[in-house]
C-alpha cells in the first residue's frame, strides 16, 4: 500500500478547486475550529455561499491568501488523513503568474493529478494544458472531477459526453484517468456518494484517493543509490543515499557507475544504525562495501546490469527543459548543471526544437524563453550517469543552474543518452597540438571575420592569408561561399541552416587548429549565440572574433555576387541585413573598417595575432 | 492505525535525506536549535542521519533571556547528555517585551541576534524545524529557502523546487535555510516523539502552574520579571503549553493531557490551529510574513 500519496490539483478558481480541496480538507479532520469559523464568518465579495454556512474555499484558498499578505504563492502545500490511515500531500500551483513553472513544480512529484473539469465550461484549452503538463512530468494517473452538475441539472449526457472527452484527452497522452461526476459547492460525491446521482456508482473522489494504487507492477528496476554523503566513524565507512528504483539487499552485488569498479554490498543501515535486511526504494541507507572501493558524493552505485543498459556514463544527452528563468536560454551557453548531488559545467550544444505542449506540436527554436519547454543537447566534460526520465524521476532529472546568479533557470527530464556522447572517449595521441605548432614554430589560432555579406570578409582573409604565408606562417583560409559549395551544400539560409553551418564551420575550424594551423574564417554568421558557440568550442585566447564593420548601404552598392539585387526583387529572402537581420558583436576582439583598405585590415589583424 | 508507522517511515527517510544534502552540499552548516518539540525532533533525526557517525555540524541556541526556565535547564542537560557542540548567543542589547513592545523585541533579542551568530559563525546554511502546516503563509515555504545577502527573505527570488532536486548553489553572500520537517503536521510531530521515545520539555504536559490571564491568554509567571496589574495574583491552573517561547509572549491552553497519549487524544478533540498561542504572530495578518522579511525563522 502506499501510505503516502502526493496529488497535484489542477483547476482555476473559477472551476471551484479551493471548494473542492476546502471540502476535501474538512472532511478528513484537517481544518482546524478556528479555521472553520473563519470560514464560517467570512464572505467574500460576490460570494453564493448562504450566511452562516462555511464557505469552504476560504480554507485553502491560495489566492485569498495572496491578497491578504500581498505576496505570490507559487506552490502551497496540503496535508490530508484518509480514514485509511494513508496520508495525503496535496500541491497546488494557485498563482496566475509563472502557471507553467509552479503547476510543473506541483506535479514533479505527483502520483495523481486531481484535475477539475467545470461542467458547464466543459474541457477546455487550459484542461488540456494541466494534462499535458502532468504527462510530461510523468504523473501516472488523473482523477478528474467533472463539478458543478448542480448547475447542470444532475444531467447523466453531460457528464458522460464531458467523461468521454476528458477520457480520450488523458489517454493521448498516455494517461489513466477515472471521472467522478460532482458538486463541490454542496459536496456532492466529494466525500460522501450523492443521492442526487443514482446513475453513478463509481467512487466518490475521497474514495478514489483512499483506493488508489501504482498501475500495473512494473517489472522490478535494478536499484540505485546516489551517494550524498560519505559517513565515517571508528573503522567504518559507509555510502549514505537514498533508495531509488528497486529493492536492495546485503549480498547484492554493486557497480560504481562510471569506474568500472564492483563490489558486494556488505550492511544496510537505516537510519539510526540499526542493520536493515531490504531496502525498499525511498529508504534513507547508508550501504557498506566488502571491498574498500573509492566512493564519493555525487556517485551512483547500482546493480551491475543496470549500468550495462542503464545509465552508463554519458557526456551527451538529449534532454527536455522546462526552461525556468526572465533570460532566454542560448545556444552554446555553459550552464552548471546539478544532477544526483554532483555540479559540474554543462554546455547547451544544441537548441532542437520547441513544444507545444498543447498540440503535441514541435517547431524549429533557436533560444528558449520563459515557461517554454523544448528539446536540446547537453554536453560535459565529465561523464554523469543519467537514466531516461520516463524510467526514474530520481536519477531521470536535473536543474540546469546560472553561472553567475546561481539561480535555477531549467528544470530537464533526460530524453537519452546521445551515442556520440557515449563512445566518445578522447583518444590521446603522442603526436598533439603542442608538438605540431613546435614544428611549425607558430600558435594556431582562429580569426574569425563575421559582417554583411559584400562588407569585405574574402577580401580581406586573402590580403591576410598572403601576408601570413610570406612570413612563414601554415594557414587555412574557411570562406563560408566555398564550404557551402561542398561539405556545407545540404544547408539552407534559415536560422536553423545558418546554425548548423556556423557549428560545421567551428568544427572544421577546431581542427585545423589541432593540426596547428592559423584558420581564417570569413562567414556572414550573423546571429550572436551562434558566434559565441563557436568561440565555446575554443581554449580561451585561441579564437578572436572580428567585426568585418561596412556600412549596409556601402556593402548593397558593392554586390559582388548580385544578391542585394536578387533580394531587392524579392528573390532571396533570407539575405542577411535585408531579409534577416545581422547581430553585430557586443565584444569583439576586433572593429576592422570593411570601408577601408584591405592593407590597414591585415595590419590590425597581425597586430592582433603578435606575428 | 496502519498507515501511522508507514507515513512516519517516510516523513524520517525524508528529512534524513534532506539533512544528509546540507551535509554534503555545503561546508559550514548548522542546526538551530529553539529547545522545543519541532528541535527535538529534528535534533533526533539529525543524529540518526548520520549514525554510526556524529552530527557534521554545530548546534546553535538563540538565547532572548525570556525563555522559560525549564526550557533552559532542559536545553543543558540535552547538550549534556548527547554530547553537542551547543553554541549559545544573546543579545547585549536591553529590550523586553513589555518596554519595546512583543515585535520590537522579536527583533532585537531573536532576529538580529540569530543573524549575528550566523554571520560571525560562517554559516552557509542553517536547518530550522520550520513545518508547512504551522501557518498559512509557510504552506508556501520551500524546503530549501534562499536568503539573500544581510539574510532577506525575497518572495520573489525564491528558487522552485522540482522533484527531490535542491539547488544548493550559492550566489555571494546568499544563505540558505533549510526545513526538514517542512512536510509534517503537529501530530507526525508527537507520534513521532512517542515511537522514538524523545524527551521533550515538561512544559508540553499539563501539570498546575502559575497563571495569569491578559486579553484571554494564559500566561505563566515563570519568575518575578513579570510585571503584575495592582491587586493581580497568579493562579494555580493545570495547563500546559502547544508551542514554546518566550515566556511573557507565549499562551498556554487549559488541559489535563499529561503524557503524549493524553495529547494526542486531545488533539483530536480540541482543533484549535497550533500557533493560537503564539502572542507574537497576532501583529496584523502580515506579521510572520514581514518578520520572515527581516531574518525571523
Amino acid at each position: 500500500m502506499v501510505a503516502v500519496l502526493r496529488v497535484v490539483a489542477c483547476g482555476s478558481v473559477d472551476d471551484g478547486k479551493s471548494t473542492l480541496i476546502g471540502r476535501l480538507l474538512a472532511a478528513t479532520g484537517g481544518a482546524t475550529d478556528d479555521q472553520l469559523d473563519y470560514a464560517r464568518t467570512t464572505r467574500r465579495g460576490g460570494s453564493t455561499v448562504a450566511a452562516g454556512a462555511v464557505d469552504y474555499s476560504l480554507l485553502t484558498d491560495g489566492l485569498e491568501a495572496e491578497h491578504e499578505q500581498g505576496i505570490t504563492i507559487d506552490v502551497a502545500h496540503l496535508f490530508m488523513d484518509l480514514p485509511s490511515g494513508r496520508r495525503v500531500i496535496v500541491a497546488d500551483a494557485p498563482g496566475h503568474e509563472q502557471y507553467t513553472r509552479n503547476m510543473a513544480v506541483a506535479a514533479s512529484t505527483a502520483d495523481v493529478s486531481v484535475l477539475l473539469v467545470d461542467a458547464t465550461k466543459g474541457v477546455r484549452e487550459q484542461t488540456r494544458r494541466h494534462l499535458a503538463i502532468c504527462a510530461l512530468m510523468g504523473v501516472p494517473s488523473v482523477v478528474a472531477v467533472v463539478n458543478k452538475l448542480d448547475a447542470v441539472g444532475w444531467d447523466r449526457s453531460v457528464f458522460d459526453d464531458l467523461a468521454g472527452e476528458v477520457r480520450a484527452a488523458a489517454d493521448g497522452f498516455g494517461m489513466r484517468a477515472d471521472v467522478i461526476p460532482a458538486s463541490a459547492l454542496d459536496g456532492d460525491n466529494v466525500a460522501a456518494p450523492s443521492p442526487r446521482l443514482p446513475w453513478y456508482d463509481g467512487p466518490t473522489l475521497l474514495g478514489a484517493l483512499t483506493a488508489w494504487e501504482p498501475a500495473g507492477s512494473r517489472a522490478e528496476a535494478g536499484y540505485r543509490l546516489p551517494v550524498q554523503y560519505v559517513i565515517r566513524a571508528d573503522g567504518f565507512r559507509g555510502f549514505a543515499g537514498t533508495v531509488v528504483g528497486g529493492p536492495v539487499r546485503p549480498g547484492d552485488a554493486v557497480a560504481v557507475a562510471g569506474g568500472g569498479r564492483t563490489s558486494t554490498v556488505d550492511r544496510l543501515l537505516g537510519p539510526g544504525g540499526a542493520d536493515l535486511d531490504r531496502a525498499a526504494p525511498g529508504t534513507a541507507v547508508t550501504m557498506t562495501l566488502a571491498d574498500d572501493v573509492d566512493v564519493r558524493r555525487g556517485d551512483l552505485l547500482a546493480t551491475p546490469e543496470a549500468i550495462g543498459d542503464g545509465p552508463a556514463p554519458a557526456t551527451a544527452y538529449s534532454v527536455t527543459l522546462i526552461w525556468t528563468a526572465e533570460e532566454p536560454l542560448r545556444n552554446g551557453r555553459s550552464y552548471l548543471l546539478r544532477a544526483g548531488g554532483r555540479t559540474l559545467p554543462a554546455v547547451v550544444t544544441a537548441v532542437r526544437d520547441r513544444l507545444d505542449v498543447v498540440g503535441g506540436g514541435k517547431y524549429a527554436a533557436r533560444a528558449l524563453d520563459l515557461n517554454d519547454i523544448g528539446t536540446v543537447e547537453l554536453t560535459t566534460d565529465t561523464p554523469l550517469s543519467l537514466d531516461p526520465y520516463r524510467e526514474s524521476r530520481h536519477t531521470g532529472s536535473l536543474l540546469l543552474v546560472d553561472r553567475v546568479t546561481k539561480e535555477t533557470v531549467a528544470a530537464g527530464m533526460v530524453r537519452h543518452a546521445l551515442r556520440r556522447g557515449r563512445t566518445v572517449t578522447p583518444r590521446a595521441y603522442t603526436v598533439d597540438r603542442e608538438a605540431r605548432q613546435r614544428l611549425k614554430g607558430q600558435r594556431a589560432k582562429v580569426v574569425w571575420l563575421t559582417g554583411l555579406p559584400g562588407a569585405g570578409k574574402s577580401t580581406i582573409a586573402n590580403t591576410l592569408e598572403r601576408r601570413l604565408h610570406g612570413m612563414g606562417l601554415h594557414t587555412y583560409v574557411l570562406d563560408g561561399e566555398n564550404v557551402r559549395g561542398g561539405l556545407n551544400k545540404d544547408l539552407g539560409f534559415t536560422p536553423q541552416g545558418r546554425a548548423e553551418n556556423v557549428r560545421r564551420v567551428a568544427e572544421v575550424a577546431r581542427i585545423l587548429v589541432d593540426a596547428g594551423l592559423i584558420v581564417v574564417v570569413a562567414l556572414v554568421s550573423p546571429f550572436r549565440t551562434d558566434r559565441a558557440a563557436a568561440k565555446a568550442l575554443f581554449p580561451g585566447g585561441d579564437f578572436a572574433e572580428v567585426w568585418v564593420d561596412t556600412p549596409a548601404e556601402e556593402c548593397a552598392r558593392r554586390d559582388p555576387k548580385g544578391l542585394y539585387a536578387q533580394a531587392e526583387a524579392g528573390r532571396l529572402p533570407n539575405l542577411t541585413g535585408h531579409g534577416q537581420a545581422y547581430e553585430p558583436p557586443e565584444h569583439p576582439d576586433l572593429v576592422v573598417d570593411g570601408a577601408g583598405s584591405p592593407d590597414e585590415a591585415a595590419d590590425a589583424l597581425c597586430a592582433l595575432l603578435r606575428v | 492505525m496502519a498507515g501511522e508507522d508507514a507515513v512516519l517511515d517516510m516523513l524520517e527517510a525524508e528529512a534524513v535525506h534532506i539533512l544528509r544534502e546540507v551535509a554534503g552540499a555545503f561546508r559550514r552548516p548548522v542546526l538551530l536549535y529553539s529547545i522545543g518539540k519541532d528541535s527535538s525532533v529534528l535534533l533526533h533525526l539529525a543524529l540518526k542521519a548520520f549514525a554510526p557517525g556524529r552530527m557534521p555540524f554545530p548546534v546553535v541556541h538563540v538565547d532572548t533571556g525570556w525563555k522559560f526556565r525549564e526550557m533552559i535547564a532542559f536545553r543543558d542537560a540535552t547538550a549534556e547528555r548527547l554530547g553537542l557542540d551547543l553554541r549559545v548567543h544573546t543579545s547585549p542589547e536591553e529590550a523586553t517585551p513589555f518596554t519595546h513592545g512583543a515585535h520590537e523585541y522579536t527583533r532585537i533579542k531573536k532576529t538580529l541576534t540569530l543573524r549575528k551568530a550566523l554571520d560571525d559563525g560562517g554559516f552557509e546554511a542553517a536547518i530550522g524545524g520550520a513545518r508547512r502546516d504551522e501557518e498559512r503563509s509557510r504552506a508556501k515555504e520551500r524546503i530549501f529557502s534562499l536568503r539573500e545577502p544581510g539574510h532577506r527573505w525575497e518572495p520573489r527570488s525564491q528558487r522552485p523546487e522540482f522533484w527531490w532536486q535542491a539547488n544548493t548553489e550559492l550566489a555571494e553572500g546568499q544563505t540558505m535555510r533549510v526545513f526538514p520537517l517542512s512536510n509534517w503536521t503537529e501530530l507526525d510531530v508527537w507520534r513521532y516523539i512517542r515511537r522514538e521515545d524523545i524527551p521533550v520539555v515538561p512544559l508540553y504536559f499539563s501539570a498546575p502552574r502559575p497563571v495569569v490571564e491578559r486579553n484571554g491568554s494564559l500566561i505563566m509567571v515563570d519568575d518575578d520579571r513579570y510585571p503584575l496589574e495592582p491587586g493581580e495574583r497568579p493562579v494555580e491552573r493545570p495547563v500546559r503549553f502547544r508551542t514554546l517561547g518566550c515566556y511573557p509572549l507565549t499562551s498556554a491552553v487549559e488541559s489535563k493531557a499529561e503524557n503524549i497519549d493524553e495529547i494526542i487524544d486531545e488533539m483530536g478533540r480540541d482543533r484549535r490551529s497550533e500557533r493560537a498561542g503564539r502572542l507574537i504572530d497576532g501583529e496584523g495578518g502580515t506579521s510572520m510574513e514581514s518578520k520572515k522579511s527581516e531574518g525571523y525563522f
